[in-house]
C-alpha cells in the first residue's frame, strides 16, 4: 500500500471505525458505573447534593496546598501535560479544520508556532511522568502494563504530529499517516485503560462531591 | 480460614460495588498522590500503604464482574482472581494501616472516595473472617454485654453516684420527653468521667432537661470499625429504640469521632429509615448554646494550646468552626497546627486502629506525624474532642516521652462555666 493509500484509508474509513469504538466503548464504560446505581443517603442532610457535586468537580482540579508542597514536580508536570495536550488538540489549525467537517463547529486557532512550543511541552511532560513513575517508589509500585500502554498511545500522536509538521523523520506523507493511525490506536485503546478518566474524572468528583454537599462537609 | 469463607467475603465485597465505587476505579490513573496524605504511608515510606492499593482486591472483583474488558479477561484465564492469600496479605493494610481518617479521599485528584472504599472492603475482610483479634472481641463484647470495652450498666450508675456525691449534679436515667439523650463512649465511663460531670454542669447552667438511656447508653460502633453491617445495625438500632421510647429530640454523640459517624451518616442507612429525632455532636450542642447565650464562661486559658481535630469529625462530619469558637471564649492563646480542620493529620489510633493491638508498632510510627506537628508548635496544652483519640495521643506522647496534658473541650469549658450560685450569692 502506497503512503497517499494509507493516508487516505486513516483519514476515510480507519478514522471513523476508530471514533465508532471510542465512543461506543466510552457509552459502554459509563453504562457500566451508571447502571449499578446507587442508594439514597437516608441521613438527613445539610446542605444540596447537586450543589455539592458541582463545586467538586471545578474545585478537585486545585490540588491542596499541602500535598502540592509535597509533591510539587508531579503535580506541576500534570498541569502542563494536560494543558499541553488540549491545547494541541483544539487549537491547531488543521484539527480544527477536521471537527468542523465531523462537528460542525468552529473556533479561533493559535499560531503555529506556539503549537509547536506546546507540542514539546506535552512530549517533554510525557517523557518525565514516565521518568517518574519508574522512579518515584509510590507510582513504580502502583504501575501496570495498562499504564504503561495508556502511555506510550497518548505519546505517539503528539509525537509523530510534531514530526510530521517539522518534517523530520520520514517524508511528510508517511508521517502524517503514521499520526492519523496513532490517533486511531488511541481512540480505540482508550475506553479499556484508564484513559476512560477523562470521563469517569466527573463522576467520581460528582459522587463525592455530591454526599460531601448533602452532608455539609468539605470536598 | 477455610475457601467457602473467601467466597463469602468476595461476595460481601460485589455487594458494596455500586456506581460511586465503579466510577472510582474507572477514574484512577494510578498518580499516587494519595499516598501522600497517608500518615501511615508518610511514616513508613512503604508503598504497600498508598491509600488505594488497600482496595486492590475490590478493584479486581470490580473489573473481572462489573467491566467487559475485565469479563473477557476472566474468560481468558488473564485475570488474577481473589484469593485466600490476598485476604491475609490484605488484612493489615486494611485494618492496621488505616484509621479511616479520609485525607486521602480529600487530595486525590479525580475525586476518588478511597477512605469510603477502604469502609467498605472491610465488609469483606470482616465476612471472611480476616479481621485483626482486638476489633473482633470488641465487636463481640458490644453486641454480647452493650459495649466494646464490656461496660455494663452498672458502671454507669456507679459514675452517676460519684457525680451526685461530689458535686450535687444529677445524670437523669431514662427520663422520658427530655429534650437531649446523651450517650458515651465505653472511653469516657472507664477513662474520662469529668466528661459527665461537665454534660451534667452544662445542661444545668442552660437549663435544658436531658437523659442518659439505660438501656442505650453506649455510643462507640464498632460494627462500623470492623465492617460489619449488620451488628452496626443492631448498635444503632438499640439507641433509635431509646431515644424514640424516651421521646427524645436530639440525640447527643459524646466526644468520639468514629460514633458520630456512625449514628449520624450511617445510622440511617443502616437501619433503612430516616430517623424521627436530630443527631448531634456535643460540640455542635455546645455551640448552639453559644450562639443562644446559654454558655457564659468566665476566665480565660492563658497557656499556649492547640487543638487536635477528630478526622471523623472535621472531615466526615464538618464540625470545623464549632470548636474554634468555643475554644476562643475560653483561651487566650490558641494557635493551630500548620495542617488543621478538614486537612488535620490523624492521631494514628482511628478506625479502630486503636482497638487492634496487634496494630500497635505501626501506630507509634504513625503517631509521629502528630509529633512532628506539636514539635513545630511547642504548646503547653493539647486539646481534643474525641476519647479515642486522646487516649491514643496520651500513649504516643508517653512513649515518645513527650510531657504534654490532653484535655477534652468539653471538659475545658465546663471548667470554666460560670458559678451562678456564686454569682447570687
Amino acid at each position: 500500500m502506497s503512503a497517499e493509500a494509507l493516508l487516505a484509508w486513516a483519514r476515510g474509513p480507519g478514522f471513523d471505525w476508530a471514533l465508532g469504538i471510542f465512543v461506543l466503548g466510552m457509552l459502554l464504560r459509563l453504562f457500566e458505573v451508571l447502571s449499578l446505581g446507587r442508594k439514597p443517603d437516608l441521613a438527613e442532610g445539610r446542605g444540596s447534593g447537586v450543589q455539592g457535586g458541582l463545586r467538586t468537580i471545578v474545585t478537585r482540579t486545585l490540588p491542596r496546598p499541602s500535598v502540592f508542597a509535597r509533591e510539587p514536580v508531579r503535580i506541576i508536570n500534570g498541569y502542563v501535560f494536560h494543558i499541553g495536550f488540549f491545547l494541541v488538540l483544539f487549537f491547531y489549525g488543521p484539527h480544527i479544520e477536521l471537527f468542523q467537517t465531523k462537528l460542525g463547529l468552529s473556533w479561533p486557532a493559535l499560531s503555529t508556532g506556539i503549537i509547536d512550543a506546546l507540542a514539546v511541552l506535552t512530549v517533554l511532560s510525557l517523557l518525565l511522568a514516565l521518568a517518574l513513575r519508574l522512579t518515584n517508589p509510590v507510582v513504580k509500585f502502583l504501575s501496570t502494563s495498562g499504564d504503561y500502554v495508556a502511555w506510550l498511545v497518548t505519546l505517539l500522536p503528539v509525537l509523530t504530529g510534531y514530526l510530521a509538521y517539522n518534517h523530520m523523520l520520514l517524508p511528510y506523507t508517511q508521517m502524517l499517516a503514521l499520526h492519523l493511525l496513532s490517533v486511531e490506536l488511541l481512540l480505540v485503546v482508550a475506553p479499556f485503560t484508564k484513559l476512560t478518566h477523562m470521563f469517569s474524572f466527573a463522576l467520581a468528583r460528582w459522587y463525592q462531591g455530591y454526599q460531601a454537599g448533602h452532608r455539609g462537609i468539605e470536598s | 480460614m477455610s475457601a467457602p469463607s473467601v467466597e463469602k467475603g468476595i461476595q460481601f465485597i460485589r455487594e458494596q460495588i455500586d456506581a460511586p465505587v465503579a466510577s472510582f476505579f474507572s477514574a484512577c490513573v494510578h498518580c499516587g498522590l494519595c499516598a501522600e496524605a497517608c500518615l501511615f504511608y508518610g511514616q513508613t515510606g512503604d508503598p504497600r500503604y498508598t491509600p488505594i492499593n488497600k482496595v486492590e482486591p475490590m478493584r479486581r472483583i470490580w473489573e473481572q464482574e462489573y467491566t467487559l474488558w475485565g469479563r473477557i479477561k476472566s474468560t481468558l484465564g488473564l485475570a488474577r482472581k481473589v484469593t485466600e492469600k490476598d485476604f491475609e496479605e490484605w488484612e493489615p493494610l486494611v485494618y492496621d494501616a488505616c484509621s479511616l481518617c479520609g485525607r486521602c479521599s480529600l487530595v486525590c485528584p479525580v475525586g476518588n472516595d478511597i477512605s469510603g472504599m477502604i469502609r467498605k472492603i472491610r465488609e469483606g475482610f470482616s465476612a471472611a473472617g480476616y479481621a485483626p483479634e482486638g476489633l473482633i472481641g470488641a465487636t463481640t463484647r458490644a453486641v454480647q454485654i452493650g459495649s466494646p470495652m464490656g461496660v455494663k450498666l452498672p458502671a454507669v450508675q456507679a459514675q452517676i453516684g460519684h457525680l451526685k456525691h461530689d458535686t450535687g449534679l444529677d445524670a437523669p436515667l431514662d427520663q422520658k420527653g427530655a429534650e437531649y439523650m446523651v450517650l458515651l463512649s465505653s472511653m469516657e465511663i472507664m477513662n474520662f468521667p469529668e466528661y459527665l460531670e461537665a454534660v451534667a454542669k452544662i445542661m444545668k447552667q442552660a437549663g435544658k432537661s436531658w437523659t442518659i438511656a439505660s438501656k442505650a447508653f453506649e455510643a462507640t460502633n464498632s460494627g462500623i470499625q470492623i465492617g460489619t453491617s449488620d451488628i452496626a445495625a443492631e448498635l444503632v438500632q438499640r439507641v433509635v429504640d431509646a431515644a424514640e421510647e424516651l421521646g427524645v429530640q436530639t440525640v447527643i454523640s459524646p466526644e468520639c469521632g468514629h460514633a458520630y459517624t456512625a449514628i449520624r451518616w450511617e445510622g440511617p442507612n443502616l437501619i433503612g429509615r430516616p430517623f424521627t429525632f436530630k443527631v448531634k455532636h456535643i460540640l455542635e450542642v455546645l455551640d448552639e448554646f453559644r450562639e443562644q447565650g446559654l454558655l457564659k464562661t468566665d476566665g480565660m486559658e492563658e497557656a499556649k494550646l492547640t487543638f487536635h481535630d477528630p478526622c471523623q469529625l472535621v472531615r466526615k462530619g464538618g464540625v470545623i468552626k464549632q470548636p474554634r469558637k468555643l475554644l476562643n471564649m475560653v483561651a487566650s492563646n490558641f494557635v493551630e497546627m500548620t495542617d488543621h480542620a478538614s486537612m488535620n493529620w490523624c492521631c494514628s489510633g482511628g478506625g479502630g486502629v486503636s482497638a487492634n493491638e496487634r496494630a500497635d508498632e505501626i501506630k507509634f510510627k504513625a503517631f509521629r506525624q502528630k509529633k512532628s506537628q506539636l514539635d513545630e508548635l511547642q504548646v503547653d496544652t493539647l486539646v481534643t474532642a474525641c476519647a479515642n483519640c486522646r487516649i491514643t495521643l496520651e500513649e504516643g506522647l508517653e512513649e515518645y516521652e513527650m510531657d504534654l496534658p490532653v484535655v477534652g473541650l468539653t471538659e475545658m469549658l465546663a471548667d470554666h462555666l460560670v458559678d451562678e450560685n456564686e454569682e447570687q450569692g
